[in-house]
């Protein structure tokens, strides 16, 4: 005999939930809880296993669409009539035997009309209920609605507002009171790279501000060396030393993502790239083997391949194939920035302007050596957990450069 | 028990592995072979209870279900220490601990389908029906550990709680009174990291077990995936409150592994890193690999345990879904053991307006 599984209330009074894939077709047969579909209420997203056993009849609703508690879902032919549960229909607790009252409750709805729902996404921005029927009444994805709410959480507003926005606008024309600059070179390229890596790979940033005075005055002391003469040894010297370190205990943010292959690829040396603004524009020089020089390696390093870049003449290859990343907004005098990742890499640390600023320093407030470091990660290769631990640990080295020593 | 605060007492590592601690390992000398086997069809059934009521929730048989998966050995290391008269006092997630003091499984998914107020007599077998008010049940504990102390009977109490909990004001009144009145109670707090989507350092900046010192309680952290040290800590205990000498607070350091309950979904708040290094700790798979190294694992036990979590799998189901609704009104006739006005007038109002929605029902049909 045929039964019918009915969208159960999931969770605690919701009244309808989307029903995102099926996981079995029909002609198939499926045991007892057999995970059948995946369905998200607006609570969660969640498994629906199988109350019968027997073979999948027919699919009643297509995949990606919504509809009220109480309506049929699929209909299964039961292997025999004893394992068939009670006939009566499967209870809606909470709502008391009455299923049919409860889908006569329910409001009809547009988005019911399978067709017009999105596809499932696999990334679920944070969004509030209301920002979520918002955007699915207007069929607006809301994985592109730039966010206002707490931590970014996009709210009925900000949909409100991009559907606003999204209304076509009248085309500017040309002017005397424009300059039409030909995209080309380095800003061509680095636009197709910042294009290319801020929209493939999930972008997270952290901040962390940290006292460094003890490393501004380690600096002193090696710019006053015989060996350290003429090379530039600025907090940047020591952010990069740090970085390397802690990756060797955070191995997972000196990684690349393989599309083709499906894989993570972490690498065992790290390929240093540094930001530089030259004439041209930014490039991304990399310091090869840096998990292998020492601290006055890597300044003189650093400084030739920045003097090659600004000149002009850096080989091609010194700008490519990278492990991780560098940049310092800190010579602008800007505090901190949200850095987008070197494609092929995973992370990119910004180290912002070191300044004197009031600090409590051991319980009393005192004038500081004061930096906020950042850290851009790619939420596919790496998780808050390690990208947190990454970056505190580099921020702990700064604070004080012992640490950094204890693991050279 | 003095500083036993920073290193969890653990006796079967992850890779299933014996630790030797002369001090707790004796606790659980009398554990052979048979034992080791009870404790691991115990663990696998529990589980399979848990499982089976999470799916009976989302086919729509139950209202909620907090599910319990990842703390097995918590509870049935626990569960397993009490004798037949001490009595636990649980939170609404301790499955485990009812299945081990001999709740029915046909009557355990009761009160989360909303046919009964409770699920089944917890004087019968010694364990209270699941509080929903957090840490309401660490004064329950208190208070009949108290009256058992008066009497001068020797039984321990055991209250089951959260790390949420412990920030309860239920929960510090508890400690304190229990340390007071010398109550033979053990405050059970199963740290799973987890209240609801708060993480356990938002509870507290020290490990959950610091608290106890406060109150000058005696208190033990230990790996709460490992049932062995479970039961062996939780022996000690209940054996300090039969004797008369008091409280003890035992933090076992366990994972939610499923959602909080089954309206919730985890993977908002927490990483599937955090996750995956947990299930590296599954508290089954440990035991399984212990039974395997000791050459306690055959196929035939194997049958048996899959057959016995089957069975008992299927009394769960039957007993949700065959379970009879009861009458509407049926909701006054416990609240007080006596007749009451207030609810009297409240059930013939009740009655009234049932009697009109089903007048109106008829009518539009
Ligand atoms: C007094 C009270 N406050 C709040 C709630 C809502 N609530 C239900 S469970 C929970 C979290 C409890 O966390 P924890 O004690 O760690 O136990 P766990 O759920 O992790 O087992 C909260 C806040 C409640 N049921 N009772």
């Amino acid at each position: 005999m045929a039964q019918e599984f009915r969208l159960p209330d999931l969770g605690e009074g919701l009244t309808e939930a989307e029903l995102v894939s099926w996981s079995v077709e029909v002609g198939q047969s499926v045991e007892l809880n057999q995970v059948i579909a995946e369905v998200e209420t607006a609570k969660a997203l969640v498994e629906l296993p199988s109350p019968y056993a027997g073979v999948v009849e027919e699919l009643l609703i297509p995949a990606g669409a919504t509809v009220p508690v109480g309506t049929p879902l699929i209909r299964i032919a039961t292997d025999s009539a004893s394992d068939t549960p009670p006939t009566r229909t499967p209870v809606l607790v909470g709502y008391g035997p009455e299923a049919a009252a409860q889908s006569r409750r329910a409001r009809p709805r547009a988005a019911a009309t399978p067709e017009d729902t999105a596809p499932p996404e696999p990334v679920r921005p944070d969004a509030s209920p209301a920002a979520r029927l918002a955007a699915r009444e207007r069929g607006i994805d809301l994985t592109v609605v730039p966010g206002t709410g707490p931590s970014g959480a996009v709210t009925r507003h900000d949909v409100e507002e991009y559907a606003g926005s999204a209304a076509p606008r009248v085309a500017a024309g040309p002017s005397e009171r424009e300059t039409r600059t030909p995209v080309r070179g380095v800003r061509k390229q680095t636009a197709a790279a910042m294009v290319r890596s801020a929209f493939t790979a999930p972008h997270v940033t952290e901040f962390v501000t940290v006292d460094v005075t003890r490393s501004v005055e380690l600096l002193e002391r090696l710019r006053g060396r015989r060996e350290f003469e003429g090379l530039s040894v600025t907090p940047l010297s020591i952010a990069a030393k740090a970085m390397i370190v802690a990756l060797r205990e955070h191995p997972d943010l000196n990684a690349s993502w393989d599309e083709e292959h499906q894989e993570i690829v972490t690498k065992h040396y790290v390929d240093l790239g540094i930001a530089v603004a030259t004439p041209r524009g930014l490039v991304v020089p990399h310091v090869r083997e840096a998990q292998s020089l020492s601290l006055l390696e890597l300044c003189r390093a650093i400084t030739e391949l920045t003097a090659i870049a600004r000149s002009g003449k850096a080989d091609p290859a010194q700008f490519t194939g990278g492990t991780i990343s560098l940049t310092n907004v800190g010579v602008f005098g800007v505090d901190t920035g949200t850095p987008i990742i070197n494609p092929g890499e995973s992370a990119i640390v910004c180290l912002g302007s070191v300044s004197q600023r009031p600090w409590v320093h051991e319980g009393e407030l005192a004038v500081r050596w004061v930096t906020t470091l950042s850290v851009s990660f790619d939420h596919r290769v790496v998780d808050g957990e390690q990208g947190s631990k990454f970056l505190s640990s580099v921020a702990a080295m700064l604070h004080d450069p012992v640490a950094l020593l204890a693991q050279l | 028990m003095v500083d036993k605060i920073a290193y969890p007492v653990q006796l079967l590592q992850p890779d299933g592995r014996r630790v030797l601690r002369p001090e707790y390992t004796n606790l659980v000398r009398d554990i052979g072979p048979d034992e080791l086997r009870a404790l691991y069809e115990d663990l696998v059934v529990t589980r399979r209870i848990d499982v089976e009521a999470t799916a009976l929730q989302r086919q729509g048989e139950l209202g909620l279900w907090a599910p319990m998966l990842g703390q097995e050995a918590a509870q049935v290391g626990s569960a397993r220490a009490l004798r037949p008269d001490d009595y636990a006092f649980v939170s609404y997630r301790e499955h485990a601990v009812a299945y081990c003091r001999g709740v029915d499984p046909a009557e355990m998914t009761r009160m989360w389908r909303g046919t009964a107020h409770s699920g089944w007599d917890p004087h019968a077998v010694k364990v209270t029906n699941p509080a929903i008010v957090v840490g309401s049940q660490g004064l329950h504990a208190t208070g009949y550990a108290m009256g058992a102390h008066l009497d001068g009977a020797e039984i321990a109490t055991i209250a089951y709680f959260g790390d949420g909990a412990t920030s309860q004001g239920d929960i510090a009144e508890a400690l304190g009174f229990s340390m007071s009145f010398n109550a033979p109670v053990v405050f059970f707090c199963q740290n799973n990291q987890w209240a609801i989507s708060e993480p356990v350092h938002l509870q507290s900046p020290v490990p959950i077990a610091q608290r106890a010192a406060g109150y000058g309680m005696p208190a033990v952290r230990v790996d709460g995936n490992d049932v062995l040290a479970v039961l062996a800590v939780t022996r000690q205990a209940t054996q300090r409150a039969r004797e008369g000498s008091g409280p003890t607070f035992i933090e076992a350091i366990t994972y939610r592994m499923g959602p909080h309950t089954t309206s919730d979904d985890p993977t908002r708040y927490r990483s599937s890193a955090e996750t995956a290094e947990w299930k590296a700790r599954d508290p089954i798979d440990r035991m399984h690999r212990l039974l395997d190294w000791e050459g306690l694992l055959d196929g035939a036990f194997l049958t048996r345990v899959r057959t016995t979590a089957d069975e008992i799998a299927a009394r769960l189901r039957s007993g949700a879904v065959g379970a009879p609704t009861p009458p509407p009104l049926s909701v006054f006739d416990h609240v007080y053991a006596s007749e009451h006005p207030l609810l009297e007038e409240e059930r013939a109002e009740y009655a009234a307006y049932l009697a009109a929605v089903t007048d109106t029902e008829e009518a539009l049909s």
